[in-house]
């Protein structure tokens, strides 16, 4: 087995500097509910483990001046569903952060870690995507901001440069008349990983949609922002037409692979379905705000 | 490379032990430990069998790593009965018969407790769901969501949860 | 006295004798025990689904620090294949070539060296340095690639109608003649299915630790379904003797059959043997899916004739079952079960034992019966809709009663087929409102059950309580019901009786725990071993009254004058007897031990509802309701759990498990995480129905109730989700692509 150093600094800059300096044996420890998989089936083998949870920015949960939300990327789940605010803004979020793995896997798992882990299947990040967060992350060169969509590169990848650490997520401030939903669809009720995610934000004025966001899992090598299906809902009154030209639009973005998980014709049809049904919770809680 | 040191508190007693960077809270347990009531089901966390507490947070301890444990608060199956007396849990599992074989029991526990300190009146669903990542393949489960209610509705009527926190 | 009814303990839900160890996590299971100078085994297993092994080159390995041995096939006892040495239903020229390949490697998985060193990290990597030469070879895994013409052969020595073939065995049942029986027939369905292999899915990875002596005394402690078994199976693969080999059981964390048969142990007794040091494994929940179990993926077709009146009257089966990459398929099961439940004049019922490069199947409850059940009850159920019959009524008018004679050979005594299915017909659920997209479904069953050698011994402590040994590891309360049996009829609280479970050094020969054989069989042999200790304790109270044993009744657990004629004596207790005992002719205690013989067959019937989500294709079992004769329920408690435990397995075999290979001939899900098993959430409350006809063969009326529970499932779903979209399934897992695929499909 390799020798493994493991480090636990209480600063950001300390841990840019030693995931840097680690190279790319490095690994982020958040919840470690995926690199602890990894390293047990020998598929990841760090050098060194730099865990980020004695860092207050990670774990930090804030509502900022203008009401929105800055979330340290290694909050974990079960503690998001906690706070006392959050859910009620972004249900939509909530609801995909907590479909994370089982209830014990949701007391360590972050969304931070759901994003870097890479898959194009995390639950959270169609919602985040939907949500129009941005991400800040540090790293040797300092910090810089980016939209979420901007941050999967592929299976396993990211467009993170070397020694850049993901730091949290700014979700903007909601209009009234803002509603967000996200569904996923898996064999079993629980314990399994996306087949098709979708996460769905839109905002209504007087019965009219305003703006929407639509971010599409688990159907591409990435989290897809799928902006004809927002185009089609924007303007609409989300009436059948409206909904099933999303549908449509999320259908034709879909661009899967058959796998254990799924096959392309059925991962295909049921993003559309997702989306009418997903978009349909989204416009309800857009009402009731 | 030497092995670790980890100073920890394990069922409100004060522990050391030694590790590797790379153990997992898991093997640190069933090994320098000693305490072999936390099953190795998956080592994925798709089981459950290693549940536990870290700081009252119900988690898996195969997901964990046992440096990690440094300055924490750990609860395992072992802690759970006050010396001779059962936890309402454990007793109301025997008494329903909601282990068969018992290899997943003592994770159904510790995560059926943690269950009840957060939310003393679970519907059903609210069982079924926060036991989804407790796999039990002898009982159905039928038994189990039953005891866990059952428990609940107990320790509401006698006033027993205070004495257990 | 009349142990059927009027029961103080026989019937009782009491608490388990293994309860509290199991709640506080002190239970012992194999995994679970360290010994001094323990060092860690580790397998070296075939990338391939096929090759040829020309080298295994382990010098490299052999010279890591920390290495302490290696073995590799050369170390393990040979079976010429031409000669077949049988134990219990395994054949050892397969045990010895599953445990470790020899000449090929025949699945990805088969283990092809192992190695013992002082940390697991060090044994891994010495596996890493083991240098295997391959000749990779073409391969098949499913059934109908195994049996094209050109299909690669596993095994040039079997051979099927002459030539080397897949095909490594034929089993056929028949009854009447089937050509004349279909020639009466008015309505005939003819169907034909597949179900994919489904694991045991038991929560405990196979593990053992095992020390040798240098005088080869061995001692191993292992989850197993039988102690025996690893004796026996260790010691001819090893060569050492069986009275040199103690296994001790450890608590095992499930089997469903899947425990029945050897992996590790003989590897770690070679390796403990050639180190000189305690070995320890446990296998990794991967190495569990890619090496150990499942039970066979299967197409049958399933032909049955009625008349408009709906009496059957004749009613065919053909079932191709897989048996991984060395013979032994349950078509024995699937052949035997089938038709069963119903009294049918002409039955030709035939299977076949289909090899193919995957891992050797292993039994999984009731073998063989499910995937034969969910043929016939799903053709049953077509033909209740041809005949526009209620499908319990159909059931009804054909179901075996006593004196039918069932085709695979035996008259059926007193049975209670009928009873369930008048149970499931009066029982609410039948007769609930369904809703939208909800559909109902029924479906029986029907398992042999088994009965075989079983040892026990009763002892009376000195403070006069009682302990019960027994030879078969407990799997799901069996300790309970023991408990229940001995406390009724010494008359004593059920407290008073610890039951254990013996090494092979304590207790004698017992068969494996499996085939629903367990409290049948360790009933009868407890039930007599304590009918002597009573005889036992009435001649003692007699010699102390200075009467006649005769003259003596044991009841409420003391010796009593029989009649007023006997004298006017206060009773004699079983402590005060027990205390006695140095005077009276010591130790009081019994041993039995038995071929049992009278294990009756048992019937389900299910009836299930679910819901369907048909834009996604989705199934949800939202009731469900299992009826079975379970004979005389000791522990209901455990009864229900079998059932229910049955259901929940059947459920997913249903649904949604399956094992997914990929394009290398390998297996792709080796997890929980994509082999997918009903997790809580996925199930509602199981409901249960003990209809309760004693097993006239049996002191207590027991019948195994284990098995049958996970035969009608598969059928019940299936029929459910016709029930609520009008389209039938014939292919399992009814997994939501395939669902949607169904339910797309043009009529």
């Amino acid at each position: 087995m390799t020798d493994i150093r493991y480090l636990a600094p209480s600063t950001l800059n300390e841990a840019v500097s030693a995931f840097a300096a680690g190279g790319s044996a490095a690994r982020i420890l958040a919840g470690g509910t995926d690199l602890l998989v990894q390293m047990r089936a020998g598929s990841v083998k760090p050098g060194l483990i730099v865990d980020i949870k004695k860092i207050a920015e990670m774990t930090a949960i804030e509502q900022t001046a203008d009401g929105g939300f800055r979330i340290g990327a290694a909050v974990p789940g079960a503690v998001l569903a906690e706070h006392p605010r959050f859910g009620e803004v972004w249900p939509g979020v909530l609801e995909a952060v907590n479909l994370i793995g089982s209830t014990q896997v949701q007391g360590r798992a972050s969304a931070g870690g759901n994003l870097c882990n890479g898959s194009p299947a995390g639950d959270s990040v169609p919602a985040m995507v939907a949500a129009g967060a941005i991400v800040t992350v540090q790293g040797p060169n300092g910090r810089r901001e980016l939209p979420v969509e901007k941050v999967p590169a592929g299976p396993g990848r990211t467009n993170l440069l070397p020694g850049e650490i993901l730091v949290s997520f700014t979700l903007p401030t909601r209009p009234p008349g803002s509603g967000d939903a996200y569904l996923r669809m898996i064999p079993r009720t629980e314990m399994d990983i996306a087949v098709v995610g979708v996460g769905v934000s839109l905002t209504l004025k007087g019965g009219v949609c305003s703006a929407a966001r639509v971010g599409l899992g688990a159907v591409a090598p990435t989290v897809l922002l799928v902006e004809a299906a927002a185009k089609a809902l924007i303007g609409s009154k989300l009436d059948d037409a409206a909904l099933n030209a999303a549908a449509n639009a999320c259908s034709a973005a879909c661009r899967p692979i058959d796998d254990k998980r799924g096959t392309i014709v059925y991962r295909t049809k049921i993003a559309g379905v997702l989306l009418r049904r997903t978009a349909a919770i989204a416009a309800r809680r857009a009402r009731e705000n | 490379m030497a092995k670790l040191h980890v100073s920890t508190t394990i069922n409100g007693e004060p522990a050391e032990f030694l590790c590797e960077p790379g153990d997992t809270m898991l093997d640190a347990l069933r090994g320098p430990l000693g305490l072999t009531g936390s099953k190795e089901g998956c080592s994925s966390g798709d089981c459950g069998a290693c549940s536990i507490t870290l700081d009252d947070r119900l988690v898996c301890s195969c997901l964990m790593l046992a440096v990690e444990a440094e300055g924490q608060d750990i609860r395992t199956i072992e802690g759970m009965a006050h010396g001779e007396h059962l936890h309402p849990l454990q007793q109301k599992f025997l008494e329903l018969a909601a282990l068969q074989c018992g290899i997943c029991t003592s994770g159904m526990l510790v995560a059926s407790d943690a269950l009840l300190r957060k939310n003393p009146k679970p519907s059903e669903e609210e069982v079924r769901f926060w036991l989804a990542g407790n796999l039990c393949r002898c009982t159905g489960y039928d038994k189990i969501v039953r005891a866990v209610l059952e428990t609940a509705s107990d320790m509401r009527e006698q006033g027993t949860r205070e004495s257990w926190q | 006295m009349n142990i059927i009814t009027n029961n103080k303990w026989i019937g009782q839900r009491t608490i388990r004798p293994d309860g509290a160890d199991k709640v506080t996590g002190r239970a012992a299971f194999a995994a679970d025990t360290n010994m001094p100078g323990m060092i860690w085994g580790k397998i070296l297993r075939s990338p391939h689904p096929h090759a040829r092994i020309r080298s295994i080159d382990t010098s490299k390995a052999e010279a890591l620090p920390g290495v302490k041995a290696v073995v590799t096939s050369r170390d393990i006892v040979d079976f010429p294949v031409d000669k077949s040495v049988m134990l219990g239903i395994q054949d050892m020229r397969w045990m010895c070539r599953n445990v470790m390949a020899r000449d090929k490697a025949l699945f990805p998985g088969h283990p092809v060296a192992a190695v013992a060193a002082t940390t697991e990290a060090i044994a891994a990597r010495a596996c890493e340095l083991i240098e295997v030469d391959y000749e990779v070879l073409p391969w098949s895994i499913e059934i109908d690639d195994a049996l094209t013409p050109d299909a690669p052969v596993l095994h040039e020595f079997i051979k099927f109608e002459g030539k080397p073939s897949n095909i490594a065995g034929r089993l056929e049942v028949k009854k009447g003649d089937i050509a004349e029986g279909f020639k009466q027939a008015e309505v005939v369905i003819e169907r034909s299915f597949t179900t994919r292999p489904v694991h045991q899915g038991y929560i405990e990875p196979h593990a053992c630790l095992i020390s040798v002596a240098p005088d080869n005394k061995t001692t191993i402690w292992s989850s197993s379904q039988g102690q025996f078994m690893v004796r026996a199976m260790t010691a001819y693969l090893t060569g050492i003797p069986q009275s040199d080999i103690r296994a001790i059981p450890a608590e095992i964390g499930g089997g469903f059959g899947g425990k029945t048969i050897v992996y590790l142990e003989p590897l770690a007794t070679l390796l403990a043997k050639k180190s000189g040091r305690p070995v320890k494994m446990v296998m990794t929940r991967e190495e569990v899916m890619r090496a150990t179990g499942p039970t066979s993926g299967s197409k049958s077709t399933v032909k049955i004739g009625a008349k408009k009146d709906g009496s059957i009257v004749a009613a065919q089966g053909t079932f191709y079952l897989q048996a991984g990459a060395l013979p032994g398929s349950p078509i024995r099961g699937a052949v035997g079960c089938s038709f069963s439940p119903y009294d049918i004049p002409n039955v030709l019922s035939v299977g076949f034992d289909v090899l193919s490069n995957r891992s050797k199947v292993a039994a999984y409850r009731a073998p063989g019966a499910p995937i034969g059940a969910y043929a016939v009850e799903c053709v049953m159920d077509e033909l209740a809709e041809a005949l526009k019959m209620d499908p319990l009524e159909l059931r009804l008018k054909n179901a075996a009663r006593q004196g039918t004679k069932a085709a695979f050979g035996p008259v059926f005594p007193r049975i209670g087929y009928v009873e369930t299915l008048q149970a499931a017909r009066a029982h609410p659920h039948y007769s609930a409102p369904l809703g939208k997209l909800q559909g109902r479904g029924v479906a029986s069953g029907f398992w042999f059950n088994a009965g075989g050698e079983s040892s026990a011994q009763v002892n009376i402590t000195e403070d006069g309580n009682v302990v019960v040994t027994t030879g078969h590891p407990d799997i799901g309360g069996s300790r309970a019901a023991i408990a229940n049996i001995c406390a009724e009829l010494l008359g004593i609280d059920y407290r008073r009786v610890s039951v254990l479970i013996g090494d092979t050094a304590t207790i004698g020969f017992s068969n494996l725990t499996g085939g629903s054989r367990v409290l049948f069989a360790s009933a009868m042999v407890v039930t007599q071993s304590t009918d002597k200790i009573i005889t036992t304790l009435r001649e003692r109270a007699a010699k102390i009254w200075e009467i006649d044993p005769e003259a003596v009744k044991w009841e409420n657990g003391a010796a009593h004058p029989a009649s007023p004629n006997a004298g006017k004596f206060e009773p004699l207790t079983l402590a005060e007897l027990a205390a006695k005992a140095p005077q009276m002719g010591g130790p009081i205690g019994a041993g039995v031990q038995l071929n049992t013989e009278g294990a009756e067959g048992g019937f389900g019937t299910h009836i299930c509802d679910v819901e369907v989500d048909p834009e996604l294709g989705i199934v949800r079992v939202i009731r469900y309701t299992a009826v079975q004769d379970v004979g005389r329920a000791i522990h209901p408690g455990y009864v229900e759990g079998q059932m229910q435990g049955g259901v929940a397995q059947g459920i997913g075999w249903a649904l949604n498990e399956e094992y997914i290979y990929n394009r290398d001939g390998k297996v792709d899900n080796p997890g929980f995480l994509d082999y997918r098993m009903p997790v809580c959430s996925d199930l509602p409350m199981l409901d249960t129905v003990m209809v309760e006809v004693p097993n006239p063969k049996h002191p207590q009326g027991v019948k195994g109730v284990g098995e049958v529970p996970l035969v009608p499932v598969m059928a019940a779903v299936a029929n459910a989700i016709h029930n609520a979209l009008g389209k039938r399934f014939y292919s399992l897992p009814m997994s939501p692509p395939r669902v949607l695929e169904v339910i797309e499909a043009k009529a």
